[in-house]
């Protein structure tokens, strides 16, 4: 743990090792990292957007290393959010060691992460959004919450999600969307939006009978004399990435159409600005930009990409504000004639060792972690490497997690879904009750043990690479590749759906995997109703505690061919 | 995407190790039985694009009942109206939907229904405008196995 000094002395050794040629800027640059300088901001216009997004029941600060792989593909190869170490780096013209090259990038992530410490804490949040509230006055600001917020946590499990609803209540939120909120069950969500006091926008639900609306599509605003249209965009793909029996009655999809009818009649109404609060992911609200007119901001959601600032596609402003409570992404907006003639955006990373906590959200997240917080440190293990999730094809995290399935289900593979949500572990460190459900924290954790085919097998990882490659973003789901355990494989992104994995082999075997011979099969997170098995948080407690101590993973059985 | 009915086929036929030979033929089948609708409704003449929109789900939720609606622009008079909309889901067994008769009494030409589809495939609308001018849309439903997203 380091604290603010700890943070500066560092800062002051490093200045001597590396000397006074290159190195000097950016030593000079980290041992004056303060909250203020997090907070300097290029303010302009009246208008001012917050937004937080995918914090995945995440309260206290974290480790979370940025991905290795992010491929796009497509019109969408090789340009932000699809950039990943020194090529986001060089992009966006970040210095290596850099606090901001910590926050994107993997590069050097166990020293940077040791030098640097956690991001996140929404105490930490929650006195930048009262700091900014401040210098803009409370009548300019819109706090938005991009949704994938309820669920994550151990807490959020235990209390269905109040945990969240009761820290957020004090951000003072206009507004939210939701995801895994859904998870919950209809009748839970329901629910808390009746104690909620801002609401709860989706313009792309629909009830499965009439196709009428469920939630609120659209919410005005008068924020500095200018009149903001904020609507909301549940994930449109939430009832077939997530169990649709758990919320039957509706239906979700992108709804370009109905966008756009919303778009124009809130201008209609005498929006000046039309606002996005996106749960689509980051590529989806890429194209949307394009084909539907008149949305001035997305402040895009899901896929948790985090880049430093906003890109502008058209005329539609995009900020992406990555996940976990890392960051804080702030808009300003400046409109004249009722049309946005200029804005500033940043992504402020929330430095946990350098924000001062915010003494009224610090004392909550006390209290409603308070009932749960000796079972939360409880201690199952310890991790000798890097314990990680997040990467288009495998962490380390599902690698154990996939060995786990194998061990305690008597299974030859096993397959682990392709969650983006999940913290990390720096070498060395303990692993507690806390730290594994933020890996398994969900509502289906049953895990199933049954036979399938080889083509069964193939089907499932060409069907789930297409949610994530394929050429059009509106048939893109959101998550990574599906985790497999026993098998190696060769993949090809470029490829067309049925083409793309190819070379399966058993790793028990040591032989390929044969279309019509039948493998048993571990895996949880199934979207069929009446599941059964142990859940996945309980099996791998058991699995850790079993074998105590994690020793450093490595994965070389997926092979990427052509990126 | 825009895969064309010619790559799905193509797909189908690719899939060798895993495709059975029933299977490949009832795409073949499908594919002449959508031909000869398609020549049938048109008489034969090509169909341009606009006019009639198609709405389907990028990614259907389920399968089995899968909401699709079109509307077609029209002003529907007496001489200028839309006289049927036929409907084809191109990559089902038996390809026919449903063909829609307007009139100028009908106001608008605008239908919706649910149909099943069996797996990843173009559902196909096509308009027959009075004067026998043919206009068509297509939308690429994807039919997934489902999970893993997050």
């Amino acid at each position: 743990m380091f604290s603010r000094r700890d943070f500066l002395q560092w800062a002051a050794v490093t200045a001597s090792v590396t000397g006074f040629s290159s190195g000097l800027t950016k030593a000079a640059a980290q041992q004056k990292l303060t909250q203020d300088d997090l907070l300097k901001f290029d303010s302009k216009g009246q208008v001012t957007l917050l937004h937080i997004t995918d914090v995945h029941g995440q309260l206290k600060p974290l480790y979370f290393r940025p991905p290795s792989e992010n491929f796009g593909v497509g019109a969408f190869e090789g340009i932000p959010p699809h950039l990943v170490g020194e090529d986001f780096l060089n992009h966006f013209g970040i210095n290596k060691g850099s606090p901001l090259s910590y926050a994107h990038t993997m590069v050097d992530y166990v020293n940077m992460a040791k030098t640097y410490g956690r991001l996140g804490g929404l105490d930490r949040t929650a006195t930048l959004v009262k700091a900014i509230r401040g210098e803009r006055g409370d009548n300019k600001v819109l706090m938005l919450d991009g949704g994938d917020t309820w669920q994550g946590s151990y807490t959020s499990l235990k209390t269905n999600g109040q945990d969240m609803v009761d820290c957020f209540k004090l951000l003072k939120p206009d507004a939210m969307v939701g995801h895994w909120e859904f998870t919950f069950g209809a009748d839970r969500v329901k629910e808390i939006i009746e104690q909620m006091d801002y609401p709860f926008l989706a313009s792309n639900i629909v009830d499965n009978d009439f196709e009428e609306p469920v939630f609120e599509s659209t919410k005005m605003f008068d924020k500095g004399g200018v009149r903001v249209a904020v609507i909301g965009q549940a994930m449109p793909y939430t009832p077939i990435s997530n169990p649709r029996w758990m919320f039957p009655e509706w239906s979700f999809g992108i709804r370009q159409e109905t966008l756009q009818e919303n778009v124009n009649k809130a201008r209609d109404e005498g929006a000046q600005v039309v606002v996005l609060l996106s749960h689509n992911g980051f590529d989806v609200d890429q194209k949307l930009a394009t084909v539907v007119s008149g949305i001035d901001v997305i402040l895009a959601a899901h896929t948790h990409d985090a880049i430093p600032r906003a890109i502008t596609v058209g005329k539609t402003i995009l900020l992406s504000s990555g996940s976990h409570g890392k960051y804080l992404g702030r808009i300003d907006l400046d409109v004249k004639g009722g049309k946005v003639v200029d804005f500033s955006s940043s992504l402020i990373p929330v430095f946990s060792d350098v924000i001062d906590r915010d003494p009224e959200m610090a004392a909550k997240i006390d209290e409603v972690r308070a009932p749960y917080e000796q079972e939360c440190q409880r201690v199952i293990g310890k991790s000798e490497g890097l314990l990680y999730r997040r990467g288009n094809f495998n962490g380390t995290w599902d690698d154990l997690i996939c060995q786990g399935l194998i061990e305690e289900r008597d299974a030859e593979i096993s397959l682990s879904p392709g969650f983006r949500w999940g913290t990390t572990l720096l070498p060395g460190q303990d692993i507690t009750i806390d730290d594994l459900y933020t890996q398994t924290s969900m509502t289906y954790p049953s895990v199933y043990r049954l036979e399938m085919s080889g083509k069964q097998i193939h089907d499932i990882l060409e069907d789930v690479c297409d949610n994530l490659f394929n050429k059009d973003p509106f048939y893109q789901q959101g998550g990574d590749m599906v985790r497999v355990g026993g098998m190696s494989y060769t993949i090809e992104p470029k490829k067309e759906i049925g083409y793309r994995i190819t070379n399966m082999t058993s790793i028990k075997s040591g032989k390929p995997i044969e279309a019509t011979q039948n493998y048993v099969v571990a895996g949880w997170a199934s979207v069929n109703e009446g599941t059964t098995g142990p859940a996945i948080y309980d099996l791998m407690e058991k699995y850790i505690t079993r074998i105590g101590v994690v020793p450093p993973l490595e994965n070389d059985r997926i092979k990427v061919v052509g990126m | 995407m825009n895969v064309t009915r010619r790559q799905t086929f193509m797909l189908g036929a690719g899939a060798v190790a895993f495709a059975t030979l029933g299977s490949q033929a009832t795409i073949a089948f499908a594919s002449e039985e959508s031909d000869k609708l398609i020549a049938e409704f048109s008489g034969g003449k090509e169909a341009t694009a606009g006019k009639i929109k198609l709405k389907a789900p990028e990614i259907a939720e389920n399968g089995n009942t899968v909401p699709i609606s079109f509307t077609v622009d029209s002003p529907m008079t007496a001489d200028n109206h839309v006289a049927s909309v036929m409907l084809l889901a191109l990559g089902n067994p038996g390809p026919a939907v449903g063909t829609f008769n307007f009139t100028p009494m009908s106001g608008e030409a605008a239908a919706s229904t649910r149909i099943r589809l069996a797996k990843t495939q173009e559902v196909l609308a096509m308009a027959k405008m009075s004067d026998g001018s043919i206009f068509m849309d297509k939308k690429t439903v994807k039919v997934t196995i489902g999970g893993c997203g997050g």
